[in-house]
């Protein structure tokens, strides 16, 4: 591939997703636009690449993204955020929204949903300390064919055995086929799933009471960290929680969230005060 | 270090199997089919057991059975690991006191979440 495709394509990339390409993913990119080159009846990557100079092709622009960003996900992925969430930030918001018995919950970057669904199985879980209580699971995505997929509640029978307990398994789960299983409906209608853009139009409104944006920071540049962070940080209370990826954090990044000592992953509003929560 | 007791009748499986618990810290040792698995659960009570259903002589289900009517035969892990994938079965297992469920085919990442959930591995 030519450099100056190679730039091109990359700008593109960066300005739709905030995912950062280095020079070394040249074969990457080149490996995963084949069939997008295919699709579109041209014949190499400078086709492509012509083709995005003499107009700004949304569609085109749009699959390209999707080929180039990591879409794995698995339920409970390192357990740790979801036994914080069951354990500490969930009973705490039940005190705390005791008289509007409303929470929202916010999976940003859900991919296939897997995160957005193991936190609607906890709260299923905890249903009996949660009646009468409302409770939002929204997971977006930039990707239309992960909301797609992930609408559908269905995944193979590898996917339902990364993570997933098989007590889950049994109770929120039914066989669709022999190597296929669909969560049932009751789960499915407690999460909502839609596209959105954290760059731009991150698809969700108000306020947001706990947030996971896990393993997509990881994937772009310090200003994009920080405009994605200010973003989720004008959608939550002063007593929000956020929770980022294993790898992730707000330090050096953005001064709208602390971190929570003791407790890994878990980031709170700067104004929060200090005391009053993960005191579980 | 834990132990680990590896039930299968396929000589691959159980080299497969015992290279991911070796990786994973665990001492492993194996048997053929479910008689020759409890003569060595008598003996000494594995920390974990991976078990296949389907074998000569006596299935995983009636070793299953059997290790937990014995005096102790409670503590062992008991992880079912085969190819029988539908939910009558991973009902009759959990019945029969199996803690976790793998379905055929596995890898060392469905291994290690499942050790991860059932409090025998560092998360
Ligand atoms: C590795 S997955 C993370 C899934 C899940 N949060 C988890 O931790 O398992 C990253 C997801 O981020 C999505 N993504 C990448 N850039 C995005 C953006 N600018 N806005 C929204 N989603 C984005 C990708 O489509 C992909 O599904």
């Amino acid at each position: 591939m030519k450099a100056e495709d190679f730039d091109l394509l990359s700008k593109i990339i960066h300005q739709r997703s905030g995912l950062v390409l280095g020079p070394e993913k040249a074969y990457l990119l080149e490996s995963r636009l084949v069939s997008i080159v295919r699709k579109n009846n041209m014949k190499t990557i400078e086709d492509v690449a012509q083709a995005l100079r003499i107009k700004r092709d949304e569609a085109l622009i749009a699959d390209i993204t999707e080929a180039m960003t990591t879409n794995e996900s698995f339920f409970f992925r390192d357990q740790k955020p979801f036994t914080l969430f069951q354990k500490n930030l969930l009973p705490a918001l039940v005190t705390a929204r005791a008289s509007r018995k409303h929470i929202r919950i916010w999976s940003a970057a859900a991919s296939s949903g897997q995160e957005a669904y193991s936190l609607a199985m906890i709260c299923a879980e905890e249903s009996a300390r949660l009646q009468g209580w409302r409770i939002e699971i929204i997971g977006t995505d930039l990707s239309r064919d992960m909301v797609t997929r992930a609408k559908t509640g269905i995944y193979s029978q590898f996917e339902v055995q990364r993570g997933l307990p098989i007590t889950l398994l049994m109770k929120y789960f039914q066989q669709i086929a022999g190597d296929k299983w669909q969560l049932k409906d009751s789960l499915r209608q407690m999460v909502q799933f839609r596209e959105g853009n954290l760059l731009t139009d991150p698809g969700v409104s108000g306020s947001f009471d706990i947030v996971f944006c896990r393993n997509v920071l990881i994937y772009f540049d310090i200003p994009t960290k920080g405009r994605v962070l200010n973003t989720i940080s004008g959608l939550m209370p002063p007593d929000g929680s956020l929770i980022l990826g294993g790898a992730e954090t707000v330090l050096g990044i953005s001064d709208k969230f602390k971190v929570v000592p003791g407790e890994h992953g878990l980031y709170v509003p700067a104004g929060a005060p200090t005391q009053t929560r993960a005191s579980a | 270090m834990k132990t680990c007791l590896i039930v299968d009748d396929s000589r691959v499986i159980r080299k497969v199997a015992r290279q991911i618990f070796e990786t994973l810290g665990f001492s492993c040792s194996e048997s053929e089919n479910g008689q020759l698995a409890l003569e060595a659960s008598q003996q000494a009570f594995p920390d974990l057991v991976l078990l296949d259903w389907n074998m000569p002589v006596m299935n995983g289900l009636d070793y299953l059975r059997a290790l937990r009517h014995l005096p102790g035969g409670d503590g062992p892990v008991v992880i079912f690991c085969t190819t029988e994938n539908d939910m009558a079965h991973i009902q009759m297992a959990l019945g029969a006191g199996a803690n976790e469920y793998i379905m055929k085919p596995f890898d060392a990442d469905i291994v290690r979440g499942k050790l991860e959930q059932l409090g025998l591995m560092d998360a």
